[in-house]
């Protein structure tokens, strides 16, 4: 397929001359619908997801092989990184390209099923009633699951242990709120930075914020009540004390994550995708559910990929669609994939188990995982992307002190409500 | 009105010369030929014209047409979006975000071009005198044009960052507090204006120190004569004769910065909370920065710096025509 057909090299041709115009609408290039859909060779199933940190040659890749394998058709693997994977599967669709199975980032899952790009699970006769329901909630779309998770993963709190020693706080002290500030004035007390976690004005500042927002009691559907108010003032508390640094506002996960490594930090808010990275961190590291106001664990959001299954022309693909979605998704299948990647919780009780027999450490999460809450769901769907847009707004501004908690969170609950309409 | 009548009777010259060829010499064979080599030349025409439809008459139309629809990421797929006129327009323009928005693009394209062809060609004079190793710093002073945008936008965030950047560090060892560069709203569009500027010199230095080698050295000798000091000199010769690389530098500048999306939105995202969002970061925002794409506003955003760029475009056209003119 180093050739591409006609028609693709002219859409390509007109893609890139979009990209270089309009570059800000429209487009990104489609070079890559020529490889997609039906234009790949027969017995070739084509396959997008969003790790393009995983070469061809990675266990990942492997297992996406042999799954093809076992279906007796060879898979035709292409990441995307995950942004771009929406918008390529966007233009794919309108073109009438999609490859046959999409592993895609949970909130999009109902933007692109909103779409009708997407068949649901039911059509393809897949049972989704074994996975936890939590976590398929955010693929759900008026009763109708278009994807099953191959995996979850959330936030908690991770922590340094030799800082917390220093400054005599117990971790298992941190159970609300309140303690949880406490400890920070304690760590910063005695010399140490607070906590660090991710504001940025994109998904990742929101994905950090649900946590605090869903402790505090607070719902999407009103975000200046008296709760979510609550949740920002807790943050911008930490910011005014000095607890936590001035950079967050402007901080991604992953920046996150570097400061907690300098070994300065006695918190850090960040996912179950670290933990590889805790453990060979330069000091011993612990892991805490990140607390609700009145004490017991917040529910966090969830992350993780769905794989989903785009409509075809050719509806005979189906058959062995099917098979592929259902290697990938056996309790045998969850878990290996749990191991491949070091850091996914299966959906499923069976595949939780499974892992938990394997590796006992990964309690904390697996306990994380049962209570996380999918973004999308409660029918949110396409609304929450601009409810969630409004919310990281708000949030910068509390923080960077352009405005107080409860303007901030007025306006944005004004803001959302204009654009859902 | 006075442009069109100065502008006229030029085109009319050659107009008028071709349109008397024939007429003097009505041969019919030549007319044939004619026609034969026209046919030719629009067979060398064609991939240009192609070139010039599939590259800009489409995508433009394309934008044109995305903004007058009221686009869903449904209708993206399927069509059928609901043709909704200028409604998108007036969304943008009654937002509330549009008024800074639209301020924080002129300050940040014109304070950057100001700079930017004031530092240009504070370099480009400097580097008119060859000294040693002239040649080998007028090089290094390329780089910001060679390194990759995301290499450099990252580099200009982790310098300035509150906490742990070099540019406090510096500022507290001297006794100046610490300034929150990317994470103040006071502060935000001041730095990602900074690594703007650096970004965009080099561009500068290049066009205006290539303008600078067409001034004839023989004016410099004449003035030294009449006894003109630098400043004279720079004054009365090498900034008037270089106007109109200047002119071209600035307009080539202004449709640059107008648009930049990436040095911002890897800095800052254009926060925090909008303190930094130009109209071109808002577009971007409202299409690819979000879960859920929004391409009808964001074309809509899109069209109205395609109109801001083609005002300066004709601002310029205007004032050279005027100075042809003097």
């Amino acid at each position: 397929m180093t050739r591409l057909p006609r028609p693709a090299r002219t859409s390509l041709a007109l893609g890139a001359a979009l990209c270089t115009l309009a570059g800000a609408a429209a487009c990104s290039s489609s070079a890559s619908s020529g490889e997609g859909g039906d234009g790949g060779p027969a017995g070739a199933y084509t396959w997008w997801d969003p790790y393009p940190q995983h070469d061809d040659s990675s266990g990942w890749a492997q297992r996406v092989a042999k799954c093809g394998t076992e279906a007796g058709v060879t898979i035709e693997r292409t990441a995307y990184d995950t942004t771009a994977l929406t918008n390529q599967a966007l233009l794919a669709a309108q073109e009438g390209t999609s490859p046959d199975i999409i592993l895609l980032d949970n909130p999009a899952v109902s933007t692109l099923a909103e779409t009708g790009m997407l068949t649901t699970m039911e059509e393809f006769g897949l049972d989704t009633s074994g996975i936890d329901e939590n976590l398929l909630a955010a693929g759900v779309l008026d009763d109708q699951a278009y994807g099953i998770p191959i995996g979850a993963n959330t936030l908690a709190l991770y922590y340094n242990q030799q800082v917390l020693d220093e400054a005599g706080v117990d971790p298992a002290s941190v159970t609300d709120w309140d303690s949880l500030t406490a400890a920070l004035e304690q760590v910063t007390g005695a010399g140490h930075k607070g906590i660090t976690f991710a504001a940025i004005g994109t998904e990742e500042g929101s994905f950090q914020f649900l946590p605090w927002f869903w402790g505090a009691g607070a719902d999407l559907r009103d975000l200046s009540s008296a709760d979510a108010v609550e949740a920002l003032e807790l943050w911008s508390g930490w910011l005014e004390s000095g607890y936590a640094p001035n950079s967050v506002i402007n901080n991604s996960q992953n920046t996150t994550w570097e400061e907690f490594l300098t070994g300065d930090f006695g918190f850090a808010l960040n996912g179950t995708w670290q933990v590889n990275s805790a453990a060979e961190a330069g000091f011993p590291t612990g892991v805490l559910p990140v607390p609700a106001q009145d004490g017991g664990a917040a529910p966090a959001p969830t992350g993780g990929e769905f794989i989903t299954a785009p409509v075809q022309d050719d509806t005979a693909r189906y058959e062995v669609t099917k098979k592929i979605v259902e290697c990938m998704t056996t309790p045998e299948g969850m878990v290996e994939t749990a191991t491949t990647f070091a850091y996914y919780i299966p959906p499923t009780a069976d595949g939780q188990q499974q892992l938990l027999a394997d590796s006992p450490d990964l309690r904390p999460w697996v306990d994380a995982v049962r209570v996380a809450r999918g973004r999308t769901s409660d029918n949110l769907g396409t609304d929450y992307p601009k409810i969630s847009e409004a919310l990281w707004t708000a949030v910068q501004k509390a923080l960077s002190g352009a405005a107080d908690p409860a303007d901030a969170l007025a306006e944005a609950q004004a803001a959302a409500e204009d654009e859902i309409g | 009105m006075p442009v069109t009548t100065t502008s006229a009777p030029r085109l009319r010259k050659p107009g008028g010369a071709e349109a008397g060829l024939p007429a003097s010499a009505p041969r019919p064979p030549a007319r044939v030929r004619v026609r034969s080599t026209q046919w030719a030349a629009l067979g060398f025409l064609a991939p240009l014209i192609v070139y010039l439809l599939a590259c800009y008459a489409y995508p433009l139309y394309r934008n044109i047409d995305l903004s007058l629809h009221d686009y869903t990421v449904r209708s993206f797929v399927q069509g059928g979006a609901d043709f909704a006129g200028l409604e998108n327009y007036r969304d943008v323009l009654t937002d509330d975000g549009f008024l800074p928005a639209l301020r924080n693009t002129f300050l940040f394209t014109f304070v950057s071009i100001a700079a930017q062809y004031a530092i240009g060609l504070a370099l480009a004079v400097f580097f008119r005198n060859n000294f040693r190793l002239s040649a080998v710093l007028r090089g290094m002073f390329l780089v910001p044009w060679l390194l990759p945008l995301i290499v450099s936008g990252s580099t200009w965030a982790w310098m300035l960052n509150s906490d742990n950047g070099i540019v406090n560090t510096v500022l507290e060892s001297f006794g100046a507090g610490r300034i929150n560069w990317l994470t103040d709203p006071g502060w935000a569009l001041v730095s990602v204006i900074i690594a703007n500027i650096w970004l965009g010199v080099p561009f500068n230095l290049v066009i205006l120190y290539s303008g600078l080698q067409n001034i004839p050295e023989e004016l410099y000798e004449a003035a030294a004569l009449d006894g003109a000091n630098a400043w004279q000199q720079f004054w009365r010769i090498t900034f008037p004769l270089l106007r109109p690389v200047s002119g071209i530098t600035l307009l080539l500048g202004l449709v640059y910065t107008l648009k930049v999306v990436d040095v911002i939105w890897i800095m800052t995202t254009g926060g925090p909370g909008g303190a930094s969002t130009t109209l071109a970061v808002w577009s971007y925002r409202e299409a690819f920065g979000t879960g859920l794409p929004d391409f009808s506003p964001a074309a809509a955003i899109g069209n109205l710096l395609l109109l801001i760029a083609l005002a300066f475009g004709f601002l310029y056209l205007h004032l050279q025509r005027r100075q042809e003119r003097t």
